[in-house]
């Protein structure tokens, strides 16, 4: 492995105080237009390691469309992005800790070697008392090819649960990610 | 299709601990449990490079956007987004947020008795160019007091929110000001586990950037995670 000439620059917490620095068009709403594919509402509360919401961190998600196409140079599949959805969301949490996101659910997109990765959003949660932020994911508990995913394969069969939204309407899906203690939400190294 | 290029992983010695005590407010928000380890996938090298909305000029001039002019001292902070390897990151988005010279930011939740400028709210928003260069101007920020231990105060710092071209490379980080005899006493700057790499954190005063009668000059490199080099390139 070559040694890099550059030292990464550190991470640092995003503070208590991001909200009026981190103004986003359409923020939650990741529907711009007429989108292809299932309208759903992602929604959960962020838990403390006490059991309290926390009411400042900030989420953000990035998903492919409908389709399973992502909207970015190196997704080479032959499927059409889709102009009326934009792949990136970010929300803030409310004074409850409460998180909403108004999206398409995603399609199926290809991971390693010959497997398929289930309906995903890659998410990531900053915050106040958090130096670097967190990498998790939300699946989708209505999804055939969770049992198949290669990456909820990776995680310990106990803990697959915290990953995995459930349905609570025709078109809600509900998970609450839990920084720290009983139900600790599974979180990646990348 | 093709298995996809993976991306450099964290620098652990650059990159700070979820827990660190000296710094309070993680110790019940840094998870318990081991992290799993994360291959990358199609999912983590790709990412919003598109469509973020319209960037304006006025977006990086933060001295310009209210009626009069913000009271401090005025700065222009530039430097350039590149990868481990060198290679410039152009055209991502990068975005800045700040107290004011007094040490109070905008936000309503901010309840340090300084006082607010009328004249300054404190965030912007720029794009890199081709090169990887960006440039903002703005006023230096203050200090200011926080509850983390007795007399603790943050030494001045700018908030950098950058994207880059994939997920992965999402970076939240702060820039400082050289020479902040607050470094010492500081456990989000501390947090950062090798010295060395918290240094890249410190912006350097720049004379060539620095503009006669109107501002002085700060530059700010920032490193993202790179790619591995292939022999074919050295």
């Amino acid at each position: 492995m070559s040694k890099q000439r550059f030292g990464q620059t550190p991470s640092q917490t995003v503070g208590p105080f991001f909200h009026f620095g981190l103004p986003y068009e359409n923020d939650n709403n990741l529907i711009v237009g007429d989108a292809q594919g299932q309208r759903i509402v992602v929604e959960g509360r962020v838990i403390d390691g006490q059991g309290e919401p926390v009411p400042d961190c900030m989420l953000e998600i990035w998903q492919a469309n409908a389709a399973g196409k992502y909207d970015h140079p190196e997704d080479t599949q032959d499927k059409s992005v889709d102009r009326g959805f934009h792949g990136f969301g970010r929300c803030s949490t409310d004074k409850d800790g409460i998180f909403r996101f108004h999206t398409v659910k995603p399609g199926a997109v290809p991971g390693p070697g010959n497997t398929l990765q289930a309906p995903h959003l890659v998410t990531f949660v900053f915050g106040r008392g958090m130096l670097k932020q967190l990498l998790t994911r939300i699946y989708f508990e209505d999804e055939a090819h969770n049992v198949n995913d290669p990456v909820l394969g990776l995680v310990p069969n106990a803990r697959r649960s915290t990953l995995i939204a459930g349905k609570t309407g025709p078109a809600t899906y509900k998970l609450d990610i839990v920084l720290q203690g009983n139900g600790e939400t599974v979180f990646f190294d990348y | 299709m093709a298995d996809v290029i993976p991306y450099n992983r964290e620098e652990k010695s650059a990159q700070p601990p979820s827990l660190y005590m000296p710094y309070k407010s993680t110790e019940f928000r840094a998870p318990k449990q081991p992290l799993v380890i994360l291959p990358h996938t199609l999912s983590e090298v790709t990412g919003p490079v598109y469509g973020h909305g319209r960037v304006l000029p006025i977006d990086a001039d933060l001295t310009k956007q209210h009626a009069g002019e913000p009271l401090g001292e005025r700065i222009v902070v530039s430097g350039k987004v590149l990868d481990e390897n060198g290679r410039p990151v152009s055209n991502t988005l990068v975005e800045v947020w700040q107290c004011n010279a007094a040490g109070r930011y905008i936000h309503a939740r901010d309840q340090h008795p300084a006082p607010l400028d009328p004249n300054f709210s404190g965030a912007g928003r720029v794009v890199t160019d081709a090169e990887g260069n960006y440039k903002f101007t703005t006023i230096k920020p203050g200090a200011y007091p926080w509850r983390n231990h007795p007399n603790a105060w943050r030494p001045a710092h700018i908030h950098f929110s950058l994207f880059g071209p994939s997920f992965i490379n999402r970076l939240v980080t702060q820039m400082y000001f050289p020479g902040d005899p607050l470094f010492a006493f500081d456990p989000i700057y501390q947090g950062i586990p090798d010295v060395k790499a918290r240094e890249r954190m410190v912006s350097r005063f720049d004379m060539d950037t620095t503009v006669p009668e109107w501002a002085l000059g700060y530059k700010f490199d920032i490193v993202l995670r790179g790619r591995n080099a292939t022999p074919m390139e050295d």
